[in-house]
């Protein structure tokens, strides 16, 4: 797919129910709430991108523009 | 004195005047100041030189003028795309950037104030001179005075732009925060995952609402250039609070299709709901922004 219609890239994936995401982004599975915020706060940072809730168990980290 | 003398000197002076009073360094900071405003004004000066000279100098038959005034308008346009290409790198360290549309409406502005400046000299020197012909030195310079007194009100009055106020009412919105669901006064803004930062928008987070008076508003301040000037000059006054490294505390505007109101998700260093209503209202409008849908003839042809 043409990058240049992509209005934002997922960059990683990070849930606590492993069975419910696959697919080409990296995925972290974690234990509890308390470390999905804490893995995503890392990876907020270091990506430099935003993560959004999917749901309460599942978070995206996505660039945008 | 010789038989120009004065046509120059007025037509110089008023042209260089009506260039100062056209330079406001405001909140924008644009320009820049000192070194920023001693180049505008220098080539203002250029353009009042020229200005004031092509009279003269076609009268004594001497029509290389022209050509030298084309070549003006040449290096006047060069000066403006360097003026956007600057605008442009310095805009990728802003915290919210201008956006594209802004800028081209500074350069605009910017060309079109040389072009003013030119036409203002031009006159009051034509004014002079044709006065000076027929009811002598006197006359012509004390009418010289007078026009260029009269067209300094004019730029003034060209300088006049439409604000969002002239638009629509501006209102200060409600600040939701559902889970991970930002919303202000029921139009949804975004998705914000982290729980730090939902609490850091709950405390510090500023929603103002825009509602357009008409379809001409509402097509004008839809314009994605228009909105995204909105959020940079209130931000630049306001202050924003984030950093490089929080990219989820951004400013944002959204429209709510449904009825057209616009709502503004701010995050300033000082939660000032009242101010920030006001700078919002007084926001100006792009040029390249404003649409007249209502004057389209298919529009009235269908009415």
């Amino acid at each position: 797919m043409d990058r240049q219609t992509w209005v934002g890239s997922i960059l990683a994936v990070i849930t606590t129910q492993k069975e419910r995401v696959q697919g080409g982004a990296p995925i972290f599975i974690v234990d509890n709430l308390d470390e999905l915020e804490k893995l995503s706060f890392t990876l907020e940072k270091i990506l430099d991108a935003e993560v959004h809730a999917l749901n309460q168990e599942t978070y995206i980290v996505v660039r945008h523009g | 004195m010789g038989t120009y003398t004065w046509a120059v000197i007025l037509g110089l002076f008023y042209g260089f005047l009506s260039r100062l009073t056209m330079l406001k360094t405001d909140f924008r900071q644009y320009p820049t100041y000192h070194h920023g405003k001693v180049i505008h004004l220098s080539l203002g000066f250029i353009a009042a030189a020229l200005g004031a000279l092509a009279v003269p100098a076609l009268l004594e038959k001497n029509y290389t003028a022209v050509t030298f005034l084309a070549l003006a308008a040449q290096q006047f346009r060069d000066v403006r795309n360097m003026e956007r290409e600057t605008l442009s790198r310095l805009d990728q360290n802003e915290l919210v950037p201008r956006g594209s549309a802004y800028i081209e409406n500074i350069a605009m502005i910017f060309e079109s104030r040389n072009y003013i400046v030119i036409f203002t000299a031009l006159l009051v020197s034509l004014v002079t001179i044709s006065i000076e012909k027929t009811w002598g030195t006197v006359w012509g310079t004390l009418l010289g005075f007078i026009s260029g007194g009269l067209l300094l009100l004019i730029n003034q009055k060209m300088l006049c732009a439409y604000h969002v106020e002239d638009l629509a009412d501006v209102t200060v919105g409600h600040v939701d925060v559902h889970q991970a669901d930002i919303w202000v006064d029921g139009i949804y803004i975004m998705n914000v995952g982290l729980k730090a930062n939902q609490e850091i928008i709950k405390a510090r987070a500023v929603g103002i609402v825009i509602h357009p008076h008409d379809l001409t508003a509402q097509v004008t301040l839809s314009n994605l250039g228009q909105r995204q000037a909105i959020l940079h000059d209130a931000s630049t006054i306001l202050g924003v609070y984030r950093d490089t490294g929080e990219p989820a505390l951004v400013p944002l505007i959204k429209r709510n299709l449904t009825d057209g109101r616009i709502g503004v998700f701010l995050l300033p260093e000082e939660k000032d709901v009242e101010k920030a209503r006001r700078v919002v209202a007084k926001v100006a409008i792009l040029e390249s922004a404003l649409r007249l849908p209502m004057k389209a003839s298919a529009r009235r042809r269908a009415l």
